[in-house]
């Protein structure tokens, strides 16, 4: 021991416990919180360092197509080449942005500013910087791939309606997810940026069409650079809608509305298949699909013929004198009328303290069922209906599914209104009149319907009482072609009448058409007896006014039909909006869309595009005149009724 | 002057304490590094041959009988102090600090030997001042001036954790000298303002943002607070058995900062888990309490000291590295003891390790 001990009570030992308790404290203390990190809080912490590393880059499916019934497509997809620049691999920027102007043919400035305003993104997700080029142009970029590093050349599948604006309505576009919809349960399993269909059968069997989108799981380090891809999931390709609908019809369809406002519904009597359902005026369904111009959009909401309205679907129209079906078979049924009933029409009826008037101001006559239903009598069904009361009429034209929904398989189908007294009390809180009761009797008043519903209506009428769920969807054919879903006809309602019933007043729908004073003349087809009803329906109350009548406030003009009149296989509903006279406005339509399902059937030879070598007649209307006598020795010519009188009234719809 | 008994009681646990750690240290920064481009040697590499320059430095130290430290004890904290000074003249200046010093043919950085002078000059202080139930706070008067002078001047270049450090160095070895409850408070006490002050007007914005965001590391998760947050959920997604020897996601996609360094810790937590923690903290504390023992059974007052400063400089290396990457302490660049890597860190270590030996071996000499 050397002499340094004067220092007194250096406690050496109790410090030194003191000081290793005290290491023991703080290593304890340690041990503690690394226990709290990777024992109690591990699972998150792991999940949250997976969410460092991991990220998800979805691969959209390509949507399925939409064909026809036929297998003609409707809506496709088409390859867009887009041009997209991922920041990581750049070696030069600069340089890289020179090259893409000139290659592409685009300003500077424009790359820059795509460019720029991606800047906050992820290094690994690609930027675009020029989409929609052409094919030779994506060729030239292949061609120069090696001065292009950090270039990526993407094909996304877009939407390609084959036939433009045709059926648009019906088809619907494609749009970026919204807000709304991705907080509904509908799109549970959707992203932002996923595309769905936003309105017609894109929206509506959005499930089948969209396909299972696919992705790739890649491994980003903390630069946010990719490294690899961990897992990859590929998409698949949404399946095939195959509608009922016939090309050709739709377009014969649309092409027969032309300008004009309107709808045209055409359906299998036996199925409730739709042939064609058509919208008119159409509207640009790509326009939707990506930015539309604001002077495109606001032109299509200022037309005031309603180019975005599916009105085949959504219009609600007073069925006007096409309702008198119902208030005759209303009628018939409560034994109020037989064929030989008949009334006095002297051009209108004295009812309490008014006069409801007959469109026909000279008078009937002497009338009866057939001639009330071939000429319009509305003293008839006046009369009749006031004998029925609204009650009764209602219960038959609810029995015909008229006042509700049919289901068609699209969304937000209309129902229309069926009143009834009770339903008046309802809504307005008033009683029912009986003056009323005669509006209703001619479809007017209160009764709204829509083409959807006059079509299934008239095929009942056709197919003597049954309701056939109308469809628009054949079936759902997957990649491979094979058949997921076939959708077979379902009968959604019996009306249960008497034979005879639909006898009478098929007959009087027969002799619309094809007897003489029939307001149904220019539906006539020379091959083919169709049988139909024409209305004129009320928009405002102006009956008496003279000369020209503002386009609002015009009659809208109905007509529906069925055909061939003795084993009816097609019904048809038109509509055009403020076309005044059913008989004229409508009722060729309705032909020219039965021409050609019968076109189609090869039952009517259809005429040869470019005739002049052939024929010395001028106009395509000629060979359907010479095909006309020719049509009686293919099928024998029915017995009801005089057939065509009137043969250049077949060639009308043409003309039209 | 070569005992035969110096071989006989050379302290071979602590030796292979040491080459322990510096082996696992290896091995870690292998993994932590992996990700990066190197250009050169790897880091690995390097610290082999760091660790081989330590042992070197490690056994020279403890052949020179550490009394002689007892005679140059004021001279080279008189040297140190001046180096000191001399950098905040014409110090090199990298990333906002003043650190560094030409020498002619090296460049060092004054601030990490001052870990060692510091614990010899108080060593050298108190093994001849006479206590008497603790030090009074006149007794303190001039050891706080040995301690404050280094502190403030390492403070100022900034280093905030190494000034730290030798604060927290020297406080030690004065509690072991024992201090008097009525000093302690006072000195308490005077820090409130001495420590508001030094916030208002030494402590630079990064700093203080340091501390704020270790007080709420989710304040500014994408800026400072950054480090902290992925320690964390490097640490903790490693759970109880790790992710797997080069296999922490944290660190191989670099989410990590200064991984090879500051950080290393972290990678190892990642990819060794609670049980690889859990043996590397007993290692240290195993270490720790070994160089206490050392101080418990030397007889003499300067080596007893002197054990009791190595032990707390690599104590608080250690608690504090933990700390920071398990986010107790705010982030304050302090390595952790022959694991980060580095060859300062790895040369200060050394020569504290060499001076424990030296005391270890030659406390049967009197």
């Amino acid at each position: 021991m050397k002499p340094k001990t004067y220092l007194p009570e250096f406690n050496n030992a109790r410090r030194i416990v003191w000081l290793s308790l005290g290491a023991f404290a703080m290593f304890f203390l340690l041990l503690a919180r690394l226990w709290y990190l990777q024992e109690v809080q591990a699972d998150q912490l792991l999940d949250q360092s997976e969410n460092n590393r991991l990220r998800f880059v979805p691969v959209a499916a390509p949507r399925g197509a939409i064909l026809d019934r036929n297998g003609k497509v409707l809506v496709s997809n088409t390859p867009s080449f887009s041009v997209s620049v991922i920041p990581q691999d750049v070696k030069n920027k600069e340089q890289l942005i020179d090259n893409l102007a000139r290659y592409l043919n685009l300003d500077r400035k424009e790359i820059l500013d795509k460019w720029s305003k991606g800047q906050g993104r992820a290094k690994y997700y690609p930027l675009v910087v020029a989409s929609g080029i052409t094919r030779d142009q994506m060729e030239f970029l292949e061609e120069n791939r090696l001065s292009l590093s950090g270039v990526n050349i993407e094909m996304k599948p877009i939407r390609q309606y084959a036939n433009g604006d045709l059926a648009a309505h019906l088809l619907g576009y494609i749009g970026e997810i919204s807000e709304n919809e991705l907080t509904s349960d509908r799109y549970k399993e959707y992203n932002a940026g996923d595309y769905v269909g936003k309105s017609g059968i894109e929206r509506a069997w959005e499930n089948y069409l969209h396909g299972s989108d696919g992705g790739r799981q890649i491994e980003v380090d903390a630069r946010g650079r990719f490294l690899r891809t961990v897992e990859e999931t590929d998409s698949s390709v949404g399946n095939s809608v195959v509608l009922t609908v016939d090309l050709d019809m739709q377009k014969v369809a649309e092409q027969a509305l032309g300008d004009q406002a309107g709808a045209a519904v055409a359906m299998d009597v036996n199925t409730g298949e739709i042939l064609a359902f058509a919208s008119s005026p159409d509207f640009d369904p790509t326009l939707f699909a990506g930015r539309m111009p604001p002077d495109k959009w606001k032109e299509y909401l200022e037309d005031k013929r309603r180019p975005l309205e599916n009105k085949a679907l959504r219009g609600m129209y007073p069925p006007g004198s096409t309702f008198k079906i119902i208030t005759a078979i209303a009628g018939l049924e409560e034994g109020l009328i037989d064929q030989h009933t008949s009334v006095e029409c002297p051009g209108y009826y004295k009812f309490g303290n008014s006069t409801f008037k007959c469109w026909e101001k000279k008078g009937h006559g002497h009338v009866e069922l057939r001639r009330a239903l071939r000429e319009s009598c509305d003293v008839y069904f006046y009369k009749l209906a006031e004998r029925l009361g609204v009650d009764r009429i209602a219960k038959y034209a609810k029995r015909f599914g008229l006042g509700a929904p049919l289901g068609v398989g699209l969304d937000q189908e209309k129902g229309g209104i069926i009143p009834t007294s009770e339903w008046k009390l309802k809504r307005f809180g008033k009683k029912w009149y009986q003056g009323e009761t005669l509006s209703v009797g001619i479809g007017q008043g209160y009764v709204l319907t829509t083409p959807l519903q006059l079509a299934s209506m008239i095929a009942t009428v056709a197919n003597e009482g049954t309701i056939y769920r109308p469809h628009l969807v054949k079936k759902i054919v997957d990649f491979d072609g094979k058949v997921l879903k076939e959708f077979t006809p379902e009968v959604i309602g019996k009306t249960g009448l008497h034979p005879e019933t639909y006898k009478l007043v098929k007959e009087g729908l027969f002799a619309v058409v094809n007897e003489p004073h029939g307001t149904g003349g220019m539906a006539r087809l020379a091959e083919v007896k169709v049988a139909g009803k024409t209305g004129s329906s009320q928009v405002v109350k102006l009956r008496d006014s003279k000369g020209d009548v503002p386009y609002q406030f015009r009659d809208h003009a109905l007509f529906v039909a069925f055909a061939p009149y003795e084993k009816p296989e097609v019904a048809v509903a038109v509509i055009v909006e403020h076309g005044e006279h059913g008989g004229s406005a409508a009722a060729p339509v309705a032909g020219r869309i039965m021409r050609s399902y019968f076109e189609g059937k090869g039952l009517i030879k259809k005429p040869v595009p470019k005739a002049p070598p052939k024929t010395e007649e001028e106009g395509e209307g000629a060979p359907v005149l010479q095909g006309a006598p020719a049509a009686p020795g293919q099928k024998p010519a029915p017995a009801p009724g005089p057939p065509a009188v009137q043969p250049p009234a077949a060639t009308l719809p043409k003309q039209q | 002057m070569f005992d035969r008994r110096l071989f006989t009681n050379f302290d071979w646990t602590l030796l292979a304490l040491v080459l322990v750690i510096c082996s696992i240290g290896v091995v870690n920064i292998y993994s932590a590094a992996s990700s990066y481009r190197e250009i050169g040697t790897p880091f690995f590499i390097k610290q082999l041959y760091w660790i081989t320059a330590g042992i070197v430095l490690c056994l020279t130290v403890c052949s020179l009988d550490y009394h002689m430290l007892e005679d140059f004890a004021y001279w080279l904290y008189g040297g140190i102090l001046f180096l000191l000074l001399a950098v905040l003249v014409v110090g090199k200046t990298s990333m906002g600090a003043t650190r560094w010093i030409h020498l002619g043919f090296f460049t060092m950085q004054p601030s990490e030997p001052m870990k060692i002078v510091i614990i010899v000059t108080f060593a050298r202080f108190f093994s001849r001042y006479p206590v008497f139930q603790g030090l009074t706070l006149k007794d303190l008067a001039y050891p706080l001036m040995l301690l404050g002078a280094p502190a403030l001047l390492i403070m100022k270049q900034p280093d905030l954790g190494t000034a730290i450090l030798v604060v927290l160095i020297a406080g030690t070895m004065l509690l072991y000298v024992g201090v008097r409850w009525t000093s302690l408070a006072t000195l308490f006490a005077a820090a409130i303002p001495l420590v508001y002050g030094g916030w208002r007007f030494v402590l630079h914005d990064y700093q203080k943002d340091r501390i704020y965001n270790f007080l709420n590391p989710d304040l500014d998760p994408q800026g400072s607070g950054y480090h902290i947050i992925q320690s964390k959920i490097a640490v903790g997604s490693g759970a109880t058995f790790g992710k797997g020897f080069l296999h922490g996601t944290q660190s191989q996609l670099r989410f990590l900062p200064e991984q090879h360094t500051d950080f290393a810790f972290s990678v190892f937590a990642e990819e060794w888990g609670f049980i690889g923690c859990l043996v590397m903290v007993v290692l240290y504390l195993f270490l720790i309490l070994w160089g206490l023992g050392i101080a418990s059974r030397c007889n003499d007052r300067f080596g007893s000291l002197l054990a009791v400063g190595v032990s707390a400089m690599l104590f608080w290396h250690i608690v504090i590295n933990m700390g920071m990457v398990i986010g107790l302490f705010p982030v304050v660049g302090v390595p952790l003891p022959f694991f980060s890597y580095g060859g300062t860190s790895m040369v200060t270590s050394m020569v504290g390790v060499g001076i424990l030996m030296n005391i270890s071996m030659r406390r049967f000499m009197f």
